[in-house]
This record gives structure tokens, sequence and C-alpha cells, in this order.
């Protein structure tokens, strides 16, 4: 269960706007304080760490940049809700260690809620409204990449102590 | 039961008879590509230190320094020269520089085959499914998994099958499908799924243009585009590589299973346009009003290929890029580039007025040769056209043809190639 404050976006944040072209060439912490800067000037200066990412359709599309995530993660965040994500960032997030929840009733959820993310029990209590919404139960071959702390952890443990072995 | 092309290469990629969508799988990977941008720099170096282990193959990983070459700053030199450095360490003989955007390059070079699987480190890994190889674009950390063990899980992704009759009419491209086809689907209607194409439109074009639609997959959010092999996949192995074997074999079942069937008419369609700032804001090009442009770019992964900037000095023979415009010509590799010269295209274009880039990622993804300004519009033969894509926030990027950016150029503003075209 995770709970905090809603940073809240609509359809469509793409890569290029989570991590826009100027961005990419820096290292991560320093490429950190671009994110958003296209839609929201405000986000990277102001997100605390805990704050909660929600946005609405197709959340990450475009590029495979993992910069896009890396950055998230770097200003803290670790929860993001959507209705729905574009593939590699949905993977993408997993790997690097962030929580990507499906949600089909973000539309309802506003900048600066608060909400609770129940993620085991696929549910998100929006603290500010009073209103519950059904979240998904994420996938088990996924939920054990998650357990070891991502994907370099379980591939460890899976793949090459088990070949070494 | 039948199975679809992506569920025959990833059987064969997991050493299985039969695989069906929705499964998980361990496939093992045949090739691997990096790029510059999101390559080793990018937590792999770090990752595969971290695992303590070498790289599984290096004869199966490709590197290729594309994005920031020619490098525009000391930033982007380092990053180039990390990853020239880091390939020699590791032993990848496969390393590329100033060989033009990394997918025309793995197709020139020839380290992509039929019923291959490859992943690359960028999202328009979907070109490869022209050659009938499932393309597929991942994430860093997700790349660093596949050096240390050569595997990758996958699930077999759902097809929708798009169906595409009839043949192409004068002044319109591959381009045009793929916009089409991108504006029916949308920017999120093929995600985790594979976009499979058949039809006689499809097996009519070429491999350029196959490599065009199949680039824009992704646009969809699709995991893979792939087209069956035929006469002009077995031409283009033996005119390039001297390959003569028939793979056939990876063609879908004819009792394969889809999740969705599209058809169209290639016959009825006009030059297609997609409109700042999704790829799916797409209309038919007489539905646009008059547009006044600034930049007109005809290259990158997706519109720069010979084909490409055949039909476009074809258009611009005799003509003039108009007052005030600039248009900036990126060949999507060098191989494409030299031929280019060879055959006087690039004198064709050059005279018309065009600016001859060397082959680059550069002005697609805004990080050099070619970005825009404040307000300033660009007509592009690229991919994306998101907000800020290719420079200033203000900027808008509109996606067309080779044909329709060329026509452009000659006008000034968005403009129907088939003008240009009457009686040809």
């Amino acid at each position: 269960m995770v709970k905090g404050k809603v940073w809240k976006y609509g359809n469509n944040i793409n890569t290029d706007i989570i991590a826009p072209p100027e961005s990419i060439e820096l290292s991560v912490k320093e490429a950190a304080a671009w994110s958003m800067r296209n839609v929201d000037p405000e986000f990277a200066g102001a997100y605390q760490p805990g704050d909660i990412f929600v946005a609405e359709h197709n959340l990450g599309s475009g590029s495979s940049r993992e910069t896009a995530p890396l950055m998230l993660k770097e200003l803290g965040v670790r929860v993001l809700v959507a209705m729905d994500y574009a593939r590699i960032f949905y993977r993408n997030c997993i790997n690097v260690g962030m929580i990507p929840v499906e949600c089909p009733d973000t539309d309802k959820i506003r900048k600066g809620d608060i909400i609770e993310v129940d993620f085991e029990g696929g549910k998100i209590y929006n603290r500010t409204t009073g209103e519950t919404y059904p979240s998904n139960k994420i996938p088990a071959h996924i939920v054990g990449i998650m357990e070891r702390g991502g994907l370099i952890p379980y591939l460890m443990e899976e793949k090459i102590r088990k070949r070494n072995a | 039961m039948g199975m679809t092309i992506s569920e025959k290469i990833l059987a064969h990629a997991s050493g299985r008879e039969c695989v069906q969508a929705g499964e998980i799988i361990w496939a093992k990977v045949d090739c691997a590509m990096m790029d510059d941008l999101l390559g080793p720099r990018v937590e792999i170096a770090d990752n595969l230190e971290k695992m303590g282990v070498p790289v599984w193959d290096p004869e199966k990983v490709v590197i290729i320094s594309d994005h920031y070459t020619p490098p525009a700053n000391i930033k982007q030199a380092n990053i180039v020269k990390y990853t020239r450095d880091w390939a020699a360490a590791n032993g990848i003989r496969n390393y590329y520089e100033f060989a033009g955007p990394c997918h025309q390059v793995m197709m020139d070079k020839g380290h992509v085959l039929p019923g291959t699987l490859v992943v690359g480190t960028d999202s328009h890994s979907t070109t490869y499914g022209a050659l009938c190889s499932f393309g597929t674009g991942i994430g860093s950390t997700e790349m660093s998994g596949v050096l240390a063990t050569g595997e990758i899980w996958l699930k077999v992704p759902e097809s929708i099958r798009i169906r595409w009759d009839e043949t192409l009419r004068t002044g319109v491209m591959a381009k045009d499908i793929s916009l089409k086809t991108i504006q029916k689907i949308g920017h999120s209607g093929a995600t985790y799924k594979t976009m499979e194409y058949c039809g006689e439109a499809i097996h009519s074009l070429n491999m350029d243009e196959r490599m065009c639609l199949t680039n824009m997959a992704v646009e969809t959010g699709a995991k893979a585009g792939l087209i069956g092999c035929d006469d002009v996949t077995a031409a283009y192995l033996k005119e390039n590589f001297n390959i003569t074997e028939d793979f056939s074999r990876f063609n879908a079942d004819e009792d394969a299973v889809y999740c969705g069937d599209l058809q169209f008419d290639a016959s009825e369609l006009v030059p297609q346009v997609a409109c700042p700032h999704e790829v799916d804001n797409v209309f038919d090009i007489d539905a646009i009003d008059r547009v006044r442009v600034d930049q007109v770019y005809l290259g990158s992964c997706t519109g720069g290929r010979y084909y490409d900037l055949k039909m476009a000095a074809d258009l611009l023979r005799g003509h003039t890029v108009a007052t005030g415009i600039r248009v900036l010509v990126s060949p999507a590799s060098r191989d494409i580039y030299n031929r280019c010269m060879r055959e006087g295209i690039l004198e064709t274009l050059a005279e018309a007025g065009c600016t001859i880039l060397c082959s680059t990622c550069g002005a697609c993804l805004g990080v050099h040769s070619g970005n825009i300004g404040d307000n300033e519009v660009c007509v592009a033969t690229t991919n994306r056209n998101f907000l800020g894509r290719m420079g200033s926030k203000s900027s808008g990027v509109y996606l067309a043809s080779p044909l329709t950016a060329a026509a452009s150029a000659v006008t000034g503003y968005i403009t129907d190639p088939r003008e240009f075209l009457k009686g040809a």
C-alpha cells in the first residue's frame, strides 16, 4: 500500500515529453530537471518523493528511451497509475524498479488528490474524494521480477546463478 | 491450430514446435542491436559489471553510433567515444559509426534475416519485420539482461492482420499506407500486439517501401510489424547477400488466428499527412488548410532510403526549392548516400537547392543537424511529430511521404505531389 499526493496528466504523455531531446545527452541526475518541461514546467522542481504520478491513456508512448523512467525515478517517482501504458515504457518501469499500476478511472483523479494504491488488493482509494477505483492485479511473472527488486537481480538469481551452479 | 508469423518466429526462438498468443516464453535472441543514445552508456555497462558476466556472444551484438554522429557538442562527442571504446573493450566487432541510422545499417550489412528474433535499444527496431524478422525495441536494462544471458522473456503477442488490396496510384507511397493504417488503428490500438501486413498492395512494394511500413508499426504501440516472405524478399536476399534459402516456412498458416482484421483498398488511397502532435492525427492531404513550411526534412530510418530520395529527386528535377525555406536531405545510410551519389540523385537534389547532410538520426529527434525554432513548421519524412520532437515546443512537425515533402519543398506549402505528377 502506497499513499501520496497526485500529479495528474492526460493522454499520450510520451517519452519525448518525459525525456525531451535536450535532456538525453545529460546524466540522469542532470536530465531529471528537464522532465515534463514542455507540458508542466513546475513538475521537476516541485515533485516530492512519495508523490504519485497519474496519467490517462497510453502513458510512455514513443521511444524505447529508458532515460524517461530513470528521470522520473530520479525525481522520486515509485508508483505510476495510468489507464494503460505503451509497451516498452511499461517494461522499462518494472525493470528499473518502479510499479506501473493500471486503473480505468484515472480521469476521476485530480492533481493534488491524496490517493492510496493497494496494488496487491487491486484497489485505489481516493482519500480526498472518498471514491474507490479498481486497479489491475499485476501478472505473476512480473511480480517475480518486482519482488527481487528489478530485472537485474531477478536474472542474477534465476538465470546466471542457476547456469553457473 | 495454425500459427501467425509472430508465433512461428517465437516458437523457433524458444525451441518449441508451437506457441500461442498469450504465452510467456523465454526466447533466444539472434541479434542484439544497441545505438549510442541508449546503448552501453545508459545502465548497460554498469549492469553487466554488477552482474559480473561478459557479453554472451559478441558476434551476435551490433553497436551503431548514429544518433550523435556527427556530435554537436562535447557531451555528444564523449557519448560516441564511450560507445566506441566500450564496443572495443567488449570484443564487439560489429561496430559502426557515421554509417547511418541503425535500422538501415542493420539491413544493409546483413544483420537481419527472416525468422530471426532481433532486439534493439531503439523503438523502431520493428523495421526488421519487412524482412520477416521479429524486430522489437527494448529498454537499456532489458538489453543488459539480453547481453548477459542471450535470452529475453516475451509474451507471445496476438496479431492484427492488415490487408491492403489493389495497388497504389501514382503519387502515393508506402508512407501513406503507413499513416492511414496508424490513423485507423490509433496510436495505442496495437499495444502488445503484432501488425501483420498482407495483400496485393503490400506484396507489390519493394523492400525500401516495406521498411517504411514496418518501421512505423511501433507508432500504434505494436511490438512488431511483419510482412511474410515472397519473391521480393527472396530477390532482396539473393541480390544483396547471395542467400538462396527459402524462408517461407515462417509465413503465417492459412488457419492462423488473428485478434483483428483490417482491410483497405490501396487504389483509393491519397497522400496522407500526420499533423502535430500525434502520429495518428492523420488527414487526406486535400483536407488540410494551406500550411506554410519553414523546413522540409527528407531522411531518417523511416524516409531516407534510396527509393525515397529517388522519388523526391524525380519530382524535384527541373524545379527549385521555394525561397525562404530550407530543405535538408539525410540519406538513411552511407551505402544509400553513395548509391545516390553514383546515380546522380544527390546532384539533382542539390541543384534544386536541397542541402545534403551526412547519414544521421540528428534532426528527426531534435538533437542536431536541423532542429527547428519557435513557431516553425517542418514537413518531415520521419516517424514522430510529438510536441517538441524536432526542436521548440511551439514548433509543428507534419509527417508525410518523400513525394509530399518534395512537392512542399517546391511550393513552400504542404502540397499534394500529384499536382506535379499529372500526366506522369
